[in-house]
């Protein structure tokens, strides 16, 4: 059992789904109901397999494990798969979020499922090979194809500016990532290897403090947009608007957390002298994005788009916590970005819910909701509180650690970005009021249905692992626990070297 | 004279390739000849069987290098490589041809002899070990190429493009012609391996490096890199489709791989001269590729465009002057070639009742009409662009990481960031077949368009899963030249 490539079983497992759904005939509604179930039987297939690694987990140690290596490209690179406590959570989040957007997709999708559901479960593939990968090319190769189907989506089953969102989403990550692409291939070559476990032993030593800016910045470039990051973020608001209510989940459940994987699996450990140098940087962008997309996202009147502005701010807590480079922080940052998949994702969810039944996003359509949909009120409550940081929400842990982490390495930053958590009270408690309280009075909303068993089992599972989580964060942390410290002790002592070096200036 | 050793007078097993394609060609033109138009389609098979042949007898000669008229043609690793490419890349055309030639009722036997003809100048061309042999592969090459161009001589647009490309490229021929004259002047001698002996002893003096600028204009010409790719777009627009398909294929591989070997096996010594050229004209084609290709709304235009960036990305390799960078040039011109096979199977494909449509809008909601061939062309297309995990991603890596290698970082920004903005006008196809309403639907696919079309489209996609093969045989290939 232990000998299985488990990794890759879970990783490729999908793609198998992707090529059965390919030989279903026909376009009748029995062919689409045979796409669907095989398309939610592989993504709940694969979350099953995925708590193998869960279950089998050492989380005594920050070795990488169930490590599985494979001839490839020749040379030094090579196939090589491995997980540890900071990728294996992530890897959790993205089976666990999988089977939701097929679900979610059930009945709003319905021209071109075929197509739909092999995008949906390509992309799975390849998001959790990104968080799997331990060379540095095939990481770069999973990170980089994720662009292909994600594209196809926004653009086909998007909504009126889908094809500009497409372009947008599609470049904007791309020109980021070349820069990368290149930095890599310097690294390889500087270092005569492209596997990362050997890279984040080695790299600090063998990159030099001016290499080490240059590839800061390279890979830099490329995990500040995916993040997304102000002043790179303006791709986000289209991308989340335009794509399909699953779509948006994946997008910022998922593929933003491969930004901030990006900086803990890379930038830190690899370059912790540039990091360290650099940190001040990123948080002065972070506050900025805390505060200035919270007050943007006030201004919205478009509830998708808020959420977006929403995820914007949110990331800058994460960013802001790995950057602080101490336990807490980083514990944060992971913990936060689990908590904001589950919570961002099923806010999304609940949009979907009420775009389902009227197509439209303005906030300015709804109000009252509360009158005929009782149920669904509580649920988006639980998750805008959540969203808000409630203590009691998983949402709380992620933003107290990251800002508690933060205040250690810089006190001004920690400072400005706690009004960050004001501000995201005022716009997410702005919308919730807009949107069910109140009279209902729009005559539209008259005979709108509260939510169906379909959303029902959606979006109960995520009201539980929401406020389980804030209440009982211990398995995540734990999980993370040991990599994040070897992490902070191996950056700490880089830092410490270098700055002992520096202090004994050869004059 | 260390030369005149007691070797075997007559070594014909080198060019034994050429030999079979050549001598075929005047068996098949005379029962052409003889027989009339009607013989097209047997002239046409016995072409492919001749190619595929001589592409076997490539890899079954293997072994040690060889040569053969004193050194004038070198049958190595790497003439092997770019040898069996050229001649299937020659095969495959044709086979695209046939049945596009007979329904615009441009079918003669003469053309599938004319497509021999340049294979073989092909072959001499990349075993050239000499200047002489160089310049005769090349003409027997292009002059083959000129007539083909205008093979529909009742259509202007086909005879413009035919008399361009002459007149441009016998300008181009006088100035390589004019370079070698030069370089003979200054080190005394026409072989390769010569000149390299030559430089390494004495200064490189200014007149050998005029002569080095001239051949490299003229065989710039021919892999239409900037400054020296006017006659592209008109060219590739103007010729008969499965014509442009051969033009971005074959010759293309040639005069890439005669590129390299003249520089790398020629001037060694001088390679900071020429690396410096080569820089230049590299930059030039990636950004005129990225940049021209975006107005462009004649798919035929666009692709000559693509193929200018292309030869660009190429020549970052060469640029290297590394074995790794050579390696990268193989395996590009090798992934290039194929996608363009595929692409151009599409474009070939693309007929309405009895007519061929080439705007990039006839495309439009291709997905719906067609999902396979739209499936098979976004693929290519995005394999083109160099997106993961496609195999022009793969090309892209190798030239680029011999480039970073080389310590040649601008040239490496340079190239990823025009490689994004080419990205911009392979998504605007696929937006148009993925994104927007259905155009009319095209006529029925022929089986071996879709073939050739659905194969490439494959070898683009998994190529990722086995891609030991092609790696190695290119480093082999570019060991051969070091």
């Amino acid at each position: 059992m232990s000998n299985a490539p488990i990794l890759s079983i879970i990783t490729f497992l999908p793609l198998l789904g992707a090529a059965l759904i390919l030989l279903v005939r026909g376009d009748d509604e029995a062919a689409k109901r045979n796409i669907r179930m095989i398309a939610l039987f592989a993504t709940l297939v694969t979350f099953g397999l995925s708590l193998i690694p869960v279950w089998l987990f050492n989380p005594a140690t920050a070795e990488f494990q169930f490590v599985e290596r494979a001839a490839w490209l020749g040379g030094v690179i090579s196939y090589r798969m491995g997980v540890d406590g900071i990728s294996l959570p992530l890897v959790i989040l993205t089976t666990f979020l999988m089977p939701f957007c097929i679900l979610a997709s059930w009945v709003s999708i319905d021209k071109r499922v075929k197509e739909y559901m092999i995008a949906f479960l390509v992309l799975e593939t390849l998001m959790i090979g990104v968080f799997c990968a331990l060379d540095i090319v095939l990481f770069y190769l999973f990170f980089e194809a994720g662009l292909i189907p994600m594209f196809l989506i926004i653009g086909i089953w998007g909504g009126k500016r889908r094809v500009y969102a497409a372009y947008k989403f599609f470049l904007y990550t791309l020109l980021g990532s070349v820069l990368m692409l290149l930095a890599i291939m310097a690294m390889i070559f500087a270092a005569g290897t492209s596997d990362i476990a050997e890279l984040i032993k080695t790299g600090p030593q063998i990159f030099s403090r001016d290499m080490q800016f240059w590839l800061w910045l390279a890979f830099f470039a490329s995990f500040a947009v995916k993040m997304p990051m102000w002043p790179v973020h303006t791709w986000l608001p289209d991308a989340h608007v335009e794509a399909p209510t699953a779509g948006s989940v994946i997008l910022a459940g998922v593929l933003l957390k491969m930004g901030g994987y990006g900086f803990l699996r890379f930038s830190l450990p690899m370059f912790p002298e540039a990091s360290a140098f650099f940190a001040p940087f990123v948080f002065t962008l972070s506050v900025i994005a805390i505060i200035y997309t919270s007050l943007v996202a006030l201004m919205q009147e478009d509830i998708k788009k808020l959420i977006a502005y929403s995820s914007v701010a949110h990331m800058g807590f994460v960013t802001m916590g790995i950057f602080a480079g101490n336990a807490e922080g980083i514990q944060g940052a992971v913990f936060q970005m689990i908590s904001h998949g589950i919570v961002s994702g099923a806010l999304f969810l609940c949009v979907g819910v009420v775009y389902d039944r009227m197509h439209t996003r303005e906030i300015a359509a709804y109000g009252g909701l509360v009158n005929r949909m009782p149920i669904y009120a509580v649920i988006f409550m639980v998750f805008t509180m959540a969203n808000v940081g409630l203590p009691g929400t998983s949402g709380f842990v992620g933003e107290f650690l990251t800002l508690m982490g933060t205040f250690k390495s810089s006190t001004l930053a920690a400072f400005l970005a706690t009004t960050g958590v004001i501000l995201s009270a005022g716009y997410a408690l702005w919308l919730y009021r807009q949107v069910v309280w109140g009279e209902l009075t729009k005559p539209s909303l008259k005979g709108i249905a509260d939510v169906d068993r379909r959303e029902l089992t959606i979006l109960v599972p995520l009201v539980v692992l929401t406020i389980f989580f804030g209440v009982y964060p211990r398995p995540i942390l734990a999980t993370s626990e040991v990599a994040v410290n070897a992490l902070v002790e191996s950056y700490k002592q880089a830092n410490g070297a270098a700055r002992t070096a520096a202090a004994v200036p050869p004059r | 004279m260390v030369s005149t050793m007691n070797a075997p007078v007559l070594d014909l097993v080198p060019i034994l390739p050429e030999l079979i394609l050549a001598l075929g060609a005047m068996a098949l033109l005379m029962y052409g000849v003889f027989t009339g138009d009607r013989s097209a389609r047997t002239v046409t098979v016995g072409a492919i069987v001749l190619l595929v042949a001589a592409a076997v007898t490539v890899m079954l000669i293997g072994g040690t290098p060889r040569s053969a008229f004193n050194g004038s043609f070198v049958l190595d690793a790497f003439a092997r490589f770019m040898k069996v490419l050229a001649f299937l890349g020659a095969a495959v055309a044709l086979v695209l041809s046939q049945d596009f030639l007979r329904r615009e009722r441009i079918e003669k036997f003469e053309f599938p002899i004319l497509i021999l003809l340049s294979t073989t100048g092909m072959g001499v061309l990349i075993s050239a070990g000499d200047l002489i042999a160089l310049y005769m592969g090349l003409e027997l090459m292009s002059l083959a190429l000129y007539v083909i161009a205008s093979i529909h001589r009742d259509n202007a647009k086909s005879t413009e493009a035919g008399l361009k490309y002459f007149v441009l490229g016998a300008l181009s021929s006088g100035m390589l012609l004019y370079g070698c004259s030069l370089i003979y002047g200054f080190t005394g001698t026409v072989q390769l391996a010569g000149i390299a002996a030559a430089l390494k002893t004495g200064p490189i003096s200014l007149g050998l490096i005029f002569g080095l600028v001239f051949l490299i204009a003229g065989m710039a010409f021919k892999v239409s890199a900037v400054p020296f790719h006017m006659w592209t777009p008109d060219v590739y627009e103007g010729a008969p489709s499965p014509v442009t398909a051969f033009f971005a294929a074959a010759p293309k591989v040639a005069a890439i791989a005669i590129f390299a070997r003249v520089l790398v096996t020629g001037f060694p010594a001088a390679t900071q001269q020429w690396q410096q050229i080569v820089v230049f004209v590299s930059v030039g084609s990636m950004l005129l590729g990225a940049f021209a290709a975006i107005g462009q709304t004649n798919i035929k235009r666009l692709m000559a465009y693509s193929s200018i960036g292309h030869m660009g990305f190429a020549l970052v390799g060469l640029a290297a002057g590394t074995a790794a960078g050579v390696q990268g040039v193989a395996a590009y011109i090798a992934i290039y070639m194929i996608m363009t096979l595929g692409t151009f199977a599409c474009i070939i494909a693309m007929r309405r009742g009895d007519e061929a449509v080439e705007t990039i809008d006839d495309l439009a909601g291709l997905s719906r009409t067609n999902p396979l061939m739209a499936a098979a062309l976004a693929a290519l297309l995005f394999s083109l662009a160099g997106i993961p995990p496609l195999a022009g991603f793969f090309a892209k890596w190798y030239v680029f990481s011999a480039a970073i290698e080389a310590q040649l970082y601008t040239l490496a920004v340079i190239g990823v960031l025009s490689s994004v903005v080419g990205c911009y006008y392979y998504l605007r196809i696929i937006k148009l077949m993925y994104f927007d309403e259905p155009a009319p639907a095209f006529s029925p696919v022929r089986i071996e368009l879709k073939t050739v079309l659905v194969a490439s489209a494959l070898f683009n996609t998994f190529f990722v899963v086995y891609p030991a093969p092609l790696v190695a045989a290119a480093a082999a290939a570019a060991r051969a030249l070091f």
